[in-house]
């Protein structure tokens, strides 16, 4: 892969800066940009209904980028796709529409400590509302959940969610052993795929779990646009989300009757520029390779994490090295904190993460409040983890 | 932008503050907390005689966080509760980017140091965090 060429498809990067924060979002290329604005300007319809050529043809456009996720996912033919505004969305909608009698009390809810906000809170919501009980898989220092953490999957457990790759700190777990575990015992799994998608080759049907999430503008897509992909007969489970237009099937003043799975999951008008504009980003990735991608990712995240850890005044955490990581390090300089890391590395047009990434129990069973978070995308270069390393001795100097 | 912020006086105030640490028996405790970058500082005064007698802090927080805490308990120790919510409400416009008069400037005294914070608005809520704990402080003492 040539990451001269993919730099010059990203207008953002003609200003002197250096992106290390791929996790959160990352940039855009022209040739999603000009993909939306392609579909506004030429083939912006309502989906699903009205007789007119730009409402088929936004419908069609949509189904479309339906197929394109599930392919590049893996998910099969009888597999479901969802859109959802995002992973949190999507998250929130497994959680929030199953039904009251699913858990009972006594039943429990697995998630992992490592888990983003957006794995936690609509959890917690489900078990006071079903007054079942909400347990925590707990991980070592690096990360990695122990085999005899997954003993707490049991009979009682109804519900399996947890993150692929970790954002707090770049573990990646096995989800496919998890997964299986959950099957075994009966509990629905979820995995949140939000920081694994465009970073490691993400297999629905090889995972096995009942639902899979992710977000578009994490890979190169528009913000807004999420993808919740369902296990053939998984969102039967649930009962309807949002309630509206387009996702009914008969109306009266009393009652009502919903529209095929699924349908019934998406009420308004949907977003098809997100949606467009995600097929589009999925695309431009296949052109440049999947494979070579991945690779480079994890190239540029070793440089990153060899030049860190080679440093004194620096705090690593996460896998050790050898161990597999997500394209992410997250760090913390010795005694300054990392608002104030963030704030000098902006003034050397580095930019990263800094706070507590929306794992607050994660980084409170780390014992720490908050971190540094670097993280890589398809158009770093050893150049980019240079520049950070600079900045790095900038904060040495302001704060020596 | 960074030379006006991170002066040896702010780095100064943050690492050896003087009212670090907790007072016996205060009238009022307040915590304040930036759930985004996590700044958890608690602010810790006793009010005698209606003037706020002593004040100190504890917890976590960035450089600007601490030290603005730290500059604000020397400013406010000594001064009566309405004296203490004037200063708090002149610095907290300051930030928001009124101009300032002379008197607020003789009012605010080394804490206009941190008036560069009104261009840096993803750090302006370290630099107010304390300020708001003594804004409560004082209207609820």
């Amino acid at each position: 892969m040539k990451t001269a060429a993919v730099r010059k498809q990203f207008t953002s990067l003609n200003q002197t800066l250096y992106y290390l924060d791929n996790a959160a979002t990352t940039l855009k290329p022209q040739a999603v940009i000009e993909r939306l604005a392609k579909y506004y300007a030429e083939q912006n319809g309502s989906p699903h209904r009205g007789a007119h050529r730009l409402s088929i043809l936004s419908t069609q456009l949509y189904d479309q980028a339906k197929v394109t996720v599930a392919n590049f996912v893996a998910a099969g033919s009888d597999d479901k796709v969802v859109f959802t505004r995002g992973t949190t969305e999507a998250l929130n909608l497994v959680a929030a529409a199953l039904p009251d009698n699913f858990l009972q009390k006594g039943d429990n809810i697995v998630i992992t400590i490592t888990s983003h906000h957006s794995n936690i809170l609509p959890w917690q919501r489900l078990a006071k509302r079903t007054g079942a009980e909400l347990h925590y898989l707990y991980c070592d220092q690096s990360g990695q959940i122990a085999e005899a953490e997954l003993a707490k999957i049991n009979d009682c457990t109804k519900v399996v969610s947890l993150p692929y790759v970790v954002n707090g700190i770049g573990a990646i777990h096995p989800v496919k052993e998890v997964v299986k575990r959950a099957s075994a015992v009966g509990a629905l799994s979820i995995v949140d795929a939000a920081q694994a998608v465009g970073h490691i080759a993400v297999n629905f049907n090889d995972i096995g779990c009942d639902f899979l999430a992710f977000s578009g503008h994490k890979i190169y897509g528009p913000q807004g646009i999420g993808v919740l992909v369902a296990k053939n007969g998984a969102l039967e489970k649930l009962n309807p989300f949002n309630l509206g237009g387009d996702m009914i099937e008969y109306v009266t003043e009393q009652s009502a009757t919903f529209a095929e799975i699924p349908t019934r999951f998406e009420a308004g008008t949907q977003n098809v520029a997100g949606a467009v504009g995600l097929a589009a980003a999925i695309d431009w990735l296949a052109e440049l390779g999947f494979d070579n991608v991945y690779q480079h990712n994890q190239l540029i995240t070793d440089q990153l994490y060899a030049m860190l850890v080679a440093r004194h005044d620096i705090e690593v955490y996460g896998p050790p090295a050898g161990q597999p990581r997500g394209s992410l390090v997250t760090f913390n300089v010795k005694d300054v904190h990392p608002h104030d890391v963030a704030t000098i590395l902006d003034s050397c047009n580095v930019a990263i993460r800094a706070g507590h990434h929306c794992c607050q129990p994660l980084m409170a069973y780390l014992k720490t409040q908050a971190t540094c978070r670097a993280s890589v995308g398809v158009y770093n270069t050893a150049e980019d983890i240079a520049a950070l390393s600079f900045a790095l001795d900038k904060v040495q100097e302001v704060f020596a | 932008m960074l030379d006006q912020i991170y002066t040896q006086i702010i780095i100064e105030n943050s690492r050896n503050s003087k009212h670090r640490g907790e007072i016996e028996q205060p009238t009022k405790v307040e915590r304040g907390h930036n759930p985004n970058c996590g700044d958890d500082l608690t602010l810790m005064v006793k009010i005698v005689d209606d003037k706020i007698s002593d004040a100190r802090f504890i917890g976590s927080g960035c450089a600007i966080s601490t030290a603005s805490m730290s500059m604000m308990i020397d400013l406010v120790i000594g001064k009566t509760r309405k004296e203490a919510e004037q200063m708090a409400q002149t610095f907290l416009a300051m930030i928001q980017g009124e101009a300032l008069t002379d008197d607020d400037r003789a009012l605010l005294q080394d804490t206009v140091i941190f008036e560069s914070l009104k261009d840096m608005p993803a750090r302006a809520k370290c630099g107010t965090l304390g300020w708001h704990c003594l804004k409560v402080v004082v209207e609820h003492a």
